[in-house]
């Protein structure tokens, strides 16, 4: 046990030199450690609630992607039996998909395969499950029933998380903060943590929104009173405007938002007022121009997420393919509307789900206050190993020093995130690291006592405390392990240093307390136990 | 110079004596724990009930209480709680779960921050939706459950099973009464408390370890022993490295919880209570004794006078 060969000696020595090493970059100012090479620049990563900032946990909507899917699905149908002139009647939307019915007997075997065509396996990662998107069911009397299966909805569910991160990221992008950090958690939902934001009123009125702009004709063959008494035509839906005025808007999109390529805030020439002005892509500025060509002198609806915002009359075609949107905007909501329109609409609802937000604050606080509770707790510590186990009490607190530094070094090396349970996780190891160094010398003073010589006492200490910090350690670790699955955040954090601390633990147990008793050994040559 | 010995070295306390004392009072604490748990319940924090949370500065001198919570009252926000925290300036506003799903949570959020305005420093807001809370309810207390099962494999991997199931009964009951402190204290229940009874869970078990593993040793080297005096020899023999070590936990978490702030305060005080008062006590009132009702050296004879060394 006590028997270290040289080369023995320097690994172990090295390697905690090495991983203490790995924690030199968190106490050197920045600007120092920004002009290192990027593998030298692994630092700790300080959590929310210790830096500040803001966290948001947004959900997609899954059932507007189901809508949508439905919708779609009724489109593609109606488009299918029109080119291929097979009468129907009652297509409408059934639960995941759709139904229809064929009007004549000797249409339905036509109309069964057009419909089946809609089906196709489904692609990308799914494509070996040999699934397909829709299953076509016969349901007798010329009834055709489409379900949207679930691969292909939960498939759809994951293509709008991927969209909506890289829109989130734009909008965020938008506001100008530190580093966000944007990723998938689970199958439907987007983590959002933005460090430094103390207000996130703004951000998650951002992310709030959909932002689908469409332009579309307002229908002047009908006011919006007549429509609301006598029912609103089958080519018409009624929105309302920003003042609660209601319109009677044709459902067909004269011109979608996603061809927008620009949009900036400015001021009307004229009024003063502040507007929004836009710029569309080739394909959209020719719908835009015939569009406004055909229809001079009738009013056309500019619906942002299903809300007029301005109905203006079209007084000359626009062949440019640019314009301006004015809705009563103040300063800021053309501002936030422009950075809508550049970042994309959303292809499905986010909701806010959770949100943890601290200010700056606080999280200085909690560092002085974690820092200062690190130091008295460690100097009651050292203090009493010294009065207990004297010179070996020295050797036990060297190697609680360095497993401290060591946790650091392989926070640094992880990257790991550390938050203000996450020091205090540092702190209750040290006073765990201790026992270690505690359960040997117990056992090296026992041994003494029951009568071997000092050498084969502390031997015997060694051997035989050794096993029982593995056993002892290893319970301790797996409740970590459970810990850092089912936590989120701090908890989190809390697991990460506790279970780091662990392993540095039994590291430094085994092989530096036992390398400084067995070079003081031989060094000394001591007769007695000195504790 | 003389070291510090805080146990003598040659103790030789009979510990088991105590079992016919020791299990039933901790039975009646058990049951009271548990019905503690159901009739006084524990003040679940937003994190598994779901609502509002803010932690505000006023920029005035002091705080007025009564003032902030007619404000609040007056929004129509449901129940709600204000509270101060750590000094007179610090006020911990609470407001229960709206009804109408995540948007109703933002919604509280903004009319708070509308009614205060600016007189205050919103030092923290967390918002818990219905879907969350849920969620993390149904973790923390699987995330339980599977950490004591892993526990009790291992356990079972490395001792026989009637270790492992005393340590499992030693340890749960460890965790209902740090439950019923909690309901008895109307301590802040949230994901950090869960941390706290996880990591309880951990410290207890390091203890349970180290005697049964002294236990196992003198099981192979005293064959003609009554377990009852085996078992005062093994605690015995462990009892200086148990007391100095959780002396220093215990130094530890009081530097957490003198000097770490309000913010862990809940957290350091069940850890304080779990394993520095209650583990202590199981690890040698419980964990050992439970091993002779489990029937773990059977063969050896009660009531011998004197202990024979071979």
């Amino acid at each position: 046990m006590l028997h270290f060969t040289r080369w023995k000696t320097i690994a172990i020595l090295a390697t905690a030199f090495f991983v203490m090493l790995c924690a030199v970059p968190n106490f050197l100012p920045r600007s120092m450690v920004d002009s290192w090479p990027k593998w030298a620049q692994r630092h700790v990563v300080l959590g929310l609630d210790l830096q500040g900032g803001s966290h948001l946990l947004l959900e997609v909507d899954g059932n507007a992607v189901r809508k949508e899917m439905a919708q779609n699905l009724v489109d593609d149908i109606r488009r299918a039996l029109r080119e291929a002139r097979i009468g129907y009647t009652g297509l409408a939307v059934r639960g995941n998909g759709a139904e229809v019915r064929i009007r004549q007997a000797n249409d339905y075997q036509r109309g069964l395969e057009k419909l089946r065509a809609l089906s196709q396996p489904l692609g990308g990662i799914l494509a070996s499950t040999g699934k397909r998107n829709i299953d076509v069911t016969d349901a007798g009397n010329g009834l055709i029933r489409l379900a949207i299966t679930d691969p292909a909805i939960l498939d759809r569910i994951r293509q709008s998380v991927e969209q909506s991160i890289q829109i989130v990221e734009r909008r965020i992008n938008e506001l100008g903060t530190v580093e966000p950090l944007i990723q998938r958690e689970g199958t439907d939902r987007i983590l959002v943590q933005v460090p430094g934001l103390q207000d996130p009123t703004r951000l998650k009125e951002l992310l709030g929104k959909t932002a689908k702009l469409d332009f579309r004709l307002v229908d002047s063959t009908i006011t919006a009173e007549q429509a609301e008494q006598s029912g609103v035509p089958a080519d018409d839906e009624l929105l309302k405007g920003k003042q609660g005025e209601s319109y009677v808007i044709k459902k067909a999109i004269a011109v979608s938002g996603a061809e927008l390529t620009d949009a900036q805030p400015g001021f009307d020439q004229r009024t003063s007022e502040p507007i929004v002005s836009f710029r569309f892509n080739s394909s959209g500025a020719r719908k835009f121009a015939q569009i406004t060509q055909e229809n001079v002198g009738r009013p056309f609806a500019i619906v942002l997420d299903n809300q007029v915002i301005s109905a203006p009359v079209i007084r000359e075609p626009i062949i440019g393919g640019s314009g301006q949107i004015s809705g009563n905007f103040t300063v800021q909501e053309a501002n936030d509307l422009a950075i809508l329109l550049r970042a994309g609409a959303l292809p499905a609802p986010l909701t806010i789900i959770e949100e943890r937000t601290v200010g700056p604050g606080l999280g200085q606080d909690s560092i002085a206050k974690g820092i200062t509770a690190s130091y008295v707790g460690s100097a009651l510590v050292i203090i009493f190993m010294l009065a207990t186990y004297l010179l070996f009490g020295v050797f036990a607190n060297i190697a609680v020093a360095v497993n401290v530094a060591m946790i650091f070094g392989v926070l640094s090396l992880l990257n790991a995130t550390l938050t203000l349970p996450g020091i205090a996780g540092i702190v209750l190891t040290v006073g765990i690291a201790v026992d270690s160094n505690v359960l040997i010398y117990e056992r090296i003073r026992e041994e003494a006592r029951a009568g071997r010589t000092t050498i084969n006492a502390i031997d015997a200490g060694f051997s035989r405390a050794l096993a029982t910090i593995l056993d002892s350690n290893i319970t301790t670790f797996i409740a970590a392990a459970v810990l850092f699955y089912i936590g989120t955040g701090p908890v989190r954090g809390f697991a990460v240093t506790l279970g780091i601390g662990i392993v540095t633990t039994v590291f430094t147990a085994f092989t530096l307390t036992r390398l400084i008793v067995a070079y003081w050994v031989w060094w000394v040559r001591p007769q007695r136990v000195p504790m | 110079m003389r070291p510090l010995r805080i146990v003598p070295d040659e103790t030789s306390f009979d510990f088991m004596r105590f079992r016919r004392i020791s299990f039933p009072i901790s039975a009646v604490m058990s049951i009271l724990a548990i019905s503690l748990y159901f009739f006084h319940g524990l003040n679940f924090g937003i994190d598994f009930k779901g609502g509002t949370l803010l932690e505000v500065q006023v920029k005035a001198d002091k705080a007025d209480l009564a003032k902030m919570r007619t404000t609040i009252g007056g929004l129509g926000l449901g129940d709600f709680q204000l509270q101060e925290f750590g000094n007179p300036r610090d006020v911990l506003i609470r407001i229960s779960e709206q009804p109408g799903g995540d948007e109703a949570q933002q919604a509280a959020v903004s009319k708070v921050r509308g009614a205060f305005g600016d007189s205050v420093e919103y030092r923290r807001v967390e918002v818990v939706g219905p879907r969350v809370s849920t969620e993390l309810l149904s973790y923390g207390t699987i995330g339980l459950i599977s950490a004591i099962g892993a526990i009790f494999v291992y356990l079972w991997f490395r001792f026989e099973w009637q270790f492992a199931l005393g340590a499992m009964i030693a340890n749960v009951h460890d965790l209902v009464l740090t439950i019923g402190f909690m309901s008895v204290t109307q301590i802040d229940f949230d994901l950090t408390s869960i941390a706290a009874l996880l990591t309880i869970l951990g410290y207890s078990l390091n203890d349970t370890v180290v005697i049964y593993d002294r236990i196992r040793e003198m099981l192979r080297r005293y064959k003609r022993i009554t377990m009852a005096d085996l078992l005062n020899i093994s605690i015995n023999s462990t009892l200086s490295r148990s007391v100095i070590t959780h002396v220093t936990v215990a130094m530890a978490l009081l530097a957490l919880l003198l000097f770490g702030g309000q913010a862990i305060h809940s957290f350091t005080a069940t850890m304080m209570f779990g394993v520095v008062l209650v583990g202590t006590y199981t690890s040698i009132f419980i964990a050992a004794p439970v091993l002779i009702y489990l029937g773990v050296g059977q063969g050896r004879t009660e009531h011998v006078e004197k202990p024979e060394k071979e």
